[in-house]
C-alpha cells in the first residue's frame, strides 16, 4: 500500500478504471474507427441505448447481485461452521458444488420460465449463482483457521461472538474475498448474457450484434464489459492484499 | 486453591480422567507429569473448563467452577499451550494485551503493562511490540505466549507442555525464566510435562497420573525417595534417581558452616547435582560456600553429598 500511496500515478487499479470510464463516455467519438474497420456495416456504431446507461445497469445489476451473493454465501458459510448449524454442512457443501457445475447460462434460462423477463430474473439468477464460490470460500477459510489458534482464543476467555468476530474473519477474509472476487467476476459475464433474457446491461450491444451478424456492436460490448472486468478484478486484488497485510510484515 | 474433587470426564465408554482429587494451593507449583494419554492435558483442561467434566467437581478458592461464566473464569487463569496459537494477524503488543483489551482497561494501560511484560520475558518492548508472530523464533513467541497468559496478572497460570516443541538450549532458557517468574510472583502454577528432568526442576508439588488415575501426589523429593509404585519408579527412571535426588537438594542442606574452603565457590542455593559435577570437573572432594550476596558462609564435603 505504501508504494502505492508515493507513486499514484502509477497504480493500475487507477489507470484502469480511468480507462473503463473514458470509454463508456467516449465510445460515440471512435464511430469513425469503426466505420472504417467495418465499412460494408450500415450502423458501426450500438445508438439503442447510451454506454453510459448500459454500463450504469450494468454495474448496479452485478453490484447488488453481488453484495447480495457476498452477505448471504458468508452468513451461510458462518451458520454452517458454528455448532448450532453444523448438520447442514454436508448439505450446503454438497449443493454449493454441484451448484458450480452448472453453467451461468443454464440458471439464466432457468430463471426466466420461474420468475419471467426483464431485469429481476437476471438479478435472482446472479445473486443465486455468485453464492456458490462466496459459501464454499466462506467454509475452506473457516476451516483453515489453525485449532491452536482457536484453543488459545478461548484460553484467553474469548466469547465464541469475539473469536468470529476478531479471530475467525479476519484470518478467513483472504479466502473469502477471493470467494468474492470469484462471484462477482463471474457476474460481469453473466450479467451481459443476461440481456438475453430482456436485462439491458453492457452484453445487449454483444447480444443484438450477433444476431444481427454486426461485429462491430459485439466488439464494443466485448470491450467495455472486459474492461470492467478488469477494474473490478485489480479491485479485489488490493483487497486481498489489504485484508493480509500481516503475512508481508 | 485449585480443588478437583472425585473428577471424571468420559467420552463415550472410554475414560479419561478417572476419580481425579487433587489439592493444589496458592503459590504452588504443581507440575502433572505422566505418560501420553495418562489424561494430564484433560485435567488441566478442565481447570478453566475448556472441557466440562463429566462428574465431580472443581471448586477454585472454594467456589464451583462451573458456576462461573467460562469467559469469565478463563480471563483469570493464564493459560499455555504446546502449539502456543498467537494470533498470527495481531502483532506482538495486541497478542500479549489480548485479555486486557476483553477486560476493558484503557489503552495507555495496556501498552504499558505489555512494555513491562515483555521486559518481563527478556524481549526489548521497542524491537518487539510491533512484530508479528511470524516474524518471531518459535522460543520467541513462546515467551511472546507466556506475556500474553500473565496479562492481566492472573493468580493462576496452567501450562499444557508449554515447552514441549522448543529445542533443548531455549527450553532450558524458558524454564529457568518460568521458575524465576513463579518465584518473584508466588502465582499458582499446574504445569504439565511428560518429562521427569523438568518437572523436578520446576515443581513444588509433583501430581502422577496413569491412565486416567492419580497414582502418587508429592514433593520432589518425595517421589524420589519414596515412589509410590512401579509405574513411578520407572517414570523417575530407576538409574538416575541418585543423581535426580542431588537435583532437587541444595548445597545449603549439607555444608559445614564457618568451614573454609579453596577458590572458585560455590552458591548455597546451587543443587547438590551442580556441586558434584563441580567437584568431578575440578577434581577435587571440597568446595568452598557462599551466600547469594557472596560472603564465604563454610564448605561442602564430598562425604557429605553422598551420606543419605
Amino acid at each position: 500500500m505504501s508504494m502505492t500511496r508515493s507513486t499514484p500515478w502509477r497504480d493500475p487499479l487507477l489507470w484502469t478504471a480511468l480507462a473503463f470510464v473514458a470509454l463508456v463516455l467516449l465510445m460515440p467519438l471512435f464511430k469513425p474507427v469503426f466505420a472504417a474497420l467495418f465499412p460494408r456495416l450500415e450502423r458501426p456504431l450500438y445508438e439503442q441505448d447510451s454506454f453510459v446507461d448500459l454500463a450504469a445497469w450494468h454495474v448496479a445489476l452485478v453490484g447488488i447481485s453481488s453484495i447480495a451473493s457476498a452477505a448471504i454465501g458468508v452468513a451461510a458459510g458462518i451458520f454452517v461452521t458454528r455448532a448450532a448449524g453444523v448438520e447442514f454442512r454436508s448439505m450446503v457443501e454438497t449443493v454449493t458444488a454441484a451448484g458450480q457445475s452448472f453453467p451461468p447460462v443454464a440458471v439464466l434460462a432457468i430463471a426466466v420460465p420461474v420468475i419471467g423477463f426483464g431485469a429481476q430474473p437476471a438479478l435472482i439468477a446472479l445473486t443465486l449463482y455468485g453464492l456458490l464460490p462466496v459459501v464454499a470460500n466462506t467454509i475452506a477459510g473457516l476451516g483453515a483457521v489453525p485449532p491452536a489458534v482457536r484453543e488459545a482464543a478461548l484460553g484467553v476467555g474469548m466469547s465464541e461472538g469475539d473469536i468470529l468476530r476478531q479471530v475467525e474473519l479476519p484470518l478467513a477474509a483472504p479466502v473469502i474475498i477471493a470467494g468474492i472476487r470469484t462471484s462477482t467476476i463471474i457476474n460481469v459475464g453473466t450479467a451481459a448474457i443476461a440481456s438475453t433474457v430482456g436485462a439491458r446491461t453492457l452484453g445487449s450491444p454483444i447480444i443484438i450484434g450477433l444476431d444481427a451478424a454486426n461485429i462491430a456492436y459485439v466488439l464494443q460490448g466485448a470491450i467495455l464489459v472486459g474492461s470492467l472486468a478488469i477494474v473490478l478484478d485489480l479491485g479485489f486484488d488490493r483487497l486481498v492484499g489489504a485484508a493480509q497485510s500481516w503475512r508481508r510484515a | 486453591m485449585i480443588e478437583l474433587d472425585h473428577v471424571t470426564k468420559r467420552y463415550g465408554n472410554s475414560i479419561v480422567v478417572d476419580d481425579l482429587s487433587l489439592i493444589i494451593r496458592d503459590g504452588e507449583f504443581c507440575v502433572i507429569i505422566g505418560s501420553s494419554g495418562a489424561g494430564k492435558s484433560t485435567a488441566l483442561r478442565m481447570i478453566n473448563q475448556l472441557i466440562p467434566p463429566s462428574a465431580g467437581a472443581i471448586r477454585i478458592d472454594g467456589k464451583d467452577a462451573a458456576t462461573v461464566a467460562p469467559e469469565e473464569l478463563r480471563r483469570r487463569m493464564g493459560y499455555v499451550i504446546q502449539s502456543i496459537g498467537l494470533f498470527p494477524h495481531w502483532t506482538v503488543e495486541r497478542n500479549v494485551g489480548a485479555v486486557p483489551a476483553l477486560l476493558g482497561w484503557p489503552a495507555t494501560r495496556i501498552r504499558e503493562r505489555t512494555r513491562e511484560l515483555l521486559a518481563l520475558l527478556k524481549l526489548d518492548p521497542e524491537g518487539f511490540r510491533g512484530k508479528y508472530p511470524h516474524q518471531l523464533s518459535i522460543g520467541q513467541q513462546q515467551r511472546v505466549g507466556i506475556a500474553r497468559a500473565l496479562a492481566a496478572d492472573p493468580d493462576v497460570l496452567l501450562m499444557d507442555e508449554p515447552f514441549g516443541a522448543l529445542d533443548p538450549i531455549t527450553r532450558d532458557a524458558l524454564q529457568s525464566e518460568i521458575a524465576r517468574i513463579h518465584r518473584e510472583s508466588r502465582k499458582t502454577v499446574v504445569f504439565v510435562t511428560h518429562d521427569m528432568e523438568e518437572a523436578l526442576k520446576l515443581a513444588s508439588r509433583i501430581a502422577v497420573m496413569d491412565r486416567g488415575r492419580l497414582i502418587q501426589a508429592g514433593t520432589p523429593l518425595e517421589i524420589l525417595a519414596a515412589p509410590a509404585n512401579d509405574f513411578v519408579r520407572d517414570l523417575v527412571g530407576q538409574d538416575e534417581v541418585g543423581i535426580r535426588l542431588l537435583s532437587v537438594e541444595t548445597v545449603a542442606n549439607r555444608l559445614r558452616r564457618g568451614e573454609a574452603g579453596p577458590d572458585q565457590p560455590i552458591t548455597a542455593t546451587a543443587s547438590l547435582r551442580h556441586a558434584l559435577s563441580r567437584m568431578i570437573a575440578e577434581g577435587t572432594d571440597r568446595l568452598a560456600v557462599t551466600d547469594a550476596e557472596g560472603r564465604p558462609i563454610g564448605a561442602l564435603h564430598l562425604a557429605d553429598i553422598v551420606r543419605r
